[in-house]
């Protein structure tokens, strides 16, 4: 495999893969005892996508507005290139029109990637279950990590959200 | 290309000097919206914005609901400023179904509507702030936001989504010292106030990016039949709590904010001057308010609207919104059409930003005082 | 201020206010016949909910509405004059002349919404312009209601059907987006359009327009 991999002529591409599969090789040599490393180094970046999809980004704003200051966790800081971010924040209401987009977000976004569903309408639909444009829920289409109920959840419901899923990542094993 | 397209398609010819951009709707500057830009080296040639990310059929499902079970979703298109946008929708309700409101109720109404306006302009201005580069004011406005949303948790008991009128008044009483509370916190956020002008309006880089960029004359503005603090920074003197005074706001003791310039940085000024006149009503509401009485006259169950029709407009803090009501007979009604300030003023993106720097994109945008959960619906 | 107690006493008030009144109505109608007599022993209260109440017409928005009415006569009908509103319906083909004279005679400048309201019983639509005035002081509270209908088929086909009507964005600029807005939710075609596109429904919407009362949403 790793002389199909070197000759050029049958695998343009081949330097990208080998050293994807060299990290493959990596991780699974020194996985298991620095499992615990890595997942401490993710849990404390949780970096979420600025994508608002409806009026749950107003209490998302106030979460880093200095009463609540959810930076001081090391999380949701509020910019970012979605090539750099590890999580996303579904804040509210997904219409059909929004559903593929979210999606391509989702798509682009490299692993490890995190899904917090954030509200009634993320979760089931919420208030507009009988809409018709609306999703009756994310998890259609996306994994979904952590759902954090309320219409709209407040702050602090966020920030126990985002430690749940902390708790989630230092207990799982690291890609 | 030798691909069949579907009928109404056709590939772009592309120029070496256009450019299209897709802004929205992950986008760091724009919100829950999508801009379609095409830009001739840092120039925007031409506009075209794609709303409905956010359209989830309220006025369909409103045809479903009788009127009190319409009042929690009808006010999630601007959750931080729900009381105002219950407002037409309760004046309408009211005069189909010949409800008398309380004195008492009209007054704690008007300081409900005016204390989530100043949430929502504060809300606005920490978001505006952050898109211009200003990150103190995001922090300033997003701390003293806090301080309305007690006092209307303390009234309604919901942090943004307070579902506090009702039609026929409010949904309970004041909770008890309010007065004293709401006074102490108005007259120290005045006093805050004035800072911001001089951290913010006063600052040479705001001024640098704002000052002559998207500028709407007040013939256009008349034209495009803009609303709100768009239409009164282009030097047109029309708020509807003057002229088309609902409730007791003829009794109250404020005036209306016209800038005569009709560039951003007017209309970035425009909402901020306009919480001054909040803070002043809400004082003078509170010195003017019958201090007992009933505050809601109790409606019939599931009361039925005649045949009949009803057109009601408030002012809100993003413009007038209008509420079109039609019932027949039945404890539903059979159509609602809500006029919203941001679809109004949506028609005026494509004709700004015609000509603008790309770099001022997010400076006329938000100085639009455009909210795309409202203006979709 | 208000202590529980004091809420408890206000809310008897209204309700027993409230049971006055009906009391009024029921002894008006007591000697109607004994089927009503029993309902209102079983609590039922028979009184409509609309008390008609007659108010004078005003006379500024008369004079508005004579004013149009004798420059058309029988091509338009004024279908309310109330305080601070006037409507009136008037055929789509006449609907341009009607709104030109609105804007450069009563001197109403923009529109405020554009609605359509689904009438399938009579196979018809209901077009209705609330226009509204910046520049006259004295229109500054008025709201004029422009209504017109238009044929409504039960198979719709948006945009090549019946369901057509003249455009007015020569006339208001700022009916627009609004238009736009009825042409997608009502299956609405309006004529002289520059840019008839979709706006806020999603690109592959295959379903009828959402708005007609025959489009039913889930578990309704």
């Amino acid at each position: 495999m790793l002389k199909e991999l070197l000759n050029q002529d049958t695998a343009p591409h081949a330097t990208n893969v080998l050293v994807g599969k060299l990290g493959d090789v990596l991780i699974r040599a020194v996985g298991k005892p620095f499992d615990m490393a890595i997942n401490w180094g993710r849990i404390y970046s949780l970096w979420p996508v600025h994508l608002e999809t409806a009026c749950c980004s107003v209490e998302f704003g106030a979460a880093s507005s200095p009463r609540y200051d959810v930076e001081r966790f090391g999380i949701i800081e509020a910019f970012g290139s979605l090539r750099q971010c590890d999580l996303i924040v579904v804040m509210g209401t997904i219409t059909r029109k929004m559903a593929p987009r979210l999606r391509m977000v989702y798509d682009q976004m490299p692993d490890p990637k995190y899904v917090i569903a954030m509200g009634a309408c993320a979760i089931t639909g919420g208030l507009y279950f009988d809409s018709y444009n609306v999703l009756p829920g994310i998890d259609g289409i996306l994994p979904v990590d952590v759902y954090v109920p309320g219409c709209p959840p407040r702050p602090e419901t966020l920030i126990q959200g985002c430690m749940l899923l902390q708790e989630k990542i230092k207990r799982t094993k690291a890609k | 290309m030798t691909t069949q397209l579907p009928p109404g398609m056709n590939i772009e010819t592309v120029d070496d000097k256009i450019m299209t951009l897709n802004v929205g709707p992950q986008h760091p500057g724009s919100g829950h919206m999508r801009l379609i830009i095409k830009v001739d080296g840092d120039y925007i040639v031409s506009c075209d914005p794609d709303p409905g990310y956010v359209h989830r059929g309220e006025e369909k499902m409103a045809e479903y609901r009788n009127y009190i079970q319409n009042i929690p979703h009808l006010e999630r298109p601007v959750i931080h400023d729900s009381s105002n946008i219950l407002y037409p929708y309760c004046l309408g309700v009211e005069e189909l179904l010949g409800i008398e409101v309380p004195e008492r109720a009209k007054y704690i109404r008007v300081i409900a509507a005016e204390l989530n306006r100043c949430i929502y302009i504060l809300y606005w201005l920490a978001i505006y702030g952050i898109f211009l580069g200003h990150s103190t004011m995001f922090m300033w406005p997003a701390g003293d936001r806090e301080l309305f949303i007690d006092l209307l948790e303390a009234m309604s008991g919901a942090r943004v989504t307070h579902a506090y009128l009702v039609p026929g008044g409010v949904r309970n009483d004041l909770p008890s010292n309010f007065e004293e509370r709401c006074l102490r916190q108005v007259e120290y956020f005045e006093k805050r106030l004035k800072e911001y002008e001089a951290v913010f309006y006063q600052n040479p880089l705001l001024k640098a990016r704002t000052e002559g960029s998207g500028i709407l004359s007040r013939t256009d503005a008349i034209r495009l039949g803009t609303t709100g603090s768009v239409l009164r920074a282009s030097g047109v003197d029309f708020d509807v709590r003057k002229k088309e005074p609902y409730d007791v706001y003829e009794n109250l003791d404020f005036q209306t904010i016209v800038m005569k310039e009709g560039d951003s940085y007017a209309r970035s000024r425009v909402p901020y001057l306009e919480m001054f006149e909040s803070c002043r009503i809400i004082k003078d509401a509170l010195r003017k308010m019958p201090k007992s009485g009933s505050v809601r006259t109790k409606l019939k169950p599931n009361p039925k609207g005649g045949n009949d029709e009803v057109y009601r407009r408030i002012e809100s803090g993003r413009g007038a919104i209008g509420y079109y009501i039609v019932s027949n007979n039945r404890p539903e009604p059979y159509r609602v059409k809500i006029s919203v300030g941001s679809f109004r003023n949506l028609i005026c993106m494509p004709y700004l930003l015609k000509g603008e720097k790309l770099g001022n994109m997010p400076a006329v945008y938000w100085g639009l005082n455009y909210w795309p959960v409202e203006a979709d619906r | 201020m208000n202590s529980g107690i004091e809420k408890d006493v206000e809310a008897k008030d209204t309700t027993e206010e409230h049971s006055d009144n009906s009391e009024n109505t029921k002894s008006d109608s007591m000697s109607k016949g004994d089927a009503k007599k029993f309902y209102e022993e079983k609590g039922l209260d028979l009184s409509p909910d609309v008390p008609v109440k007659p108010k004078p017409i005003p006379t500024f928005e008369k004079s508005l509405a004579d004013k149009i009415s004798s420059k058309f006569g029988d091509k338009l009908r004024v279908d309310y004059v109330r305080a601070d509103r006037i409507r009136v319906t008037t055929k789509r083909e006449d609907i341009i002349d009607v709104a030109k004279f609105i804007r450069d005679e009563l001197k109403y400048d923009h529109a405020e919404s554009v609605s359509g309201v689904d009438y399938p019983d009579s196979s018809e639509i209901e077009v209705i312009y609330h226009l509204g005035s910046y520049t006259d002081e004295k229109l500054g509270r008025q709201i004029f209601a422009l209504a017109t209908r238009v044929p409504r088929e039960d198979i719709p086909n948006p945009g090549s059907d019946a369901t057509r009507t003249p455009s007015l964005r020569d006339v208001f600029y700022s009916v627009e987006f609004h238009e736009r807005e009825c042409f997608e939710m009502f299956g609405v075609y309006f004529e002289g359009h520059p840019d008839m596109r979709r706006l806020l429904l999603p690109e592959d919407w295959a379903d009828i327009p959402p708005f007609r009362k025959d489009f039913k949403i889930k578990g309704r």
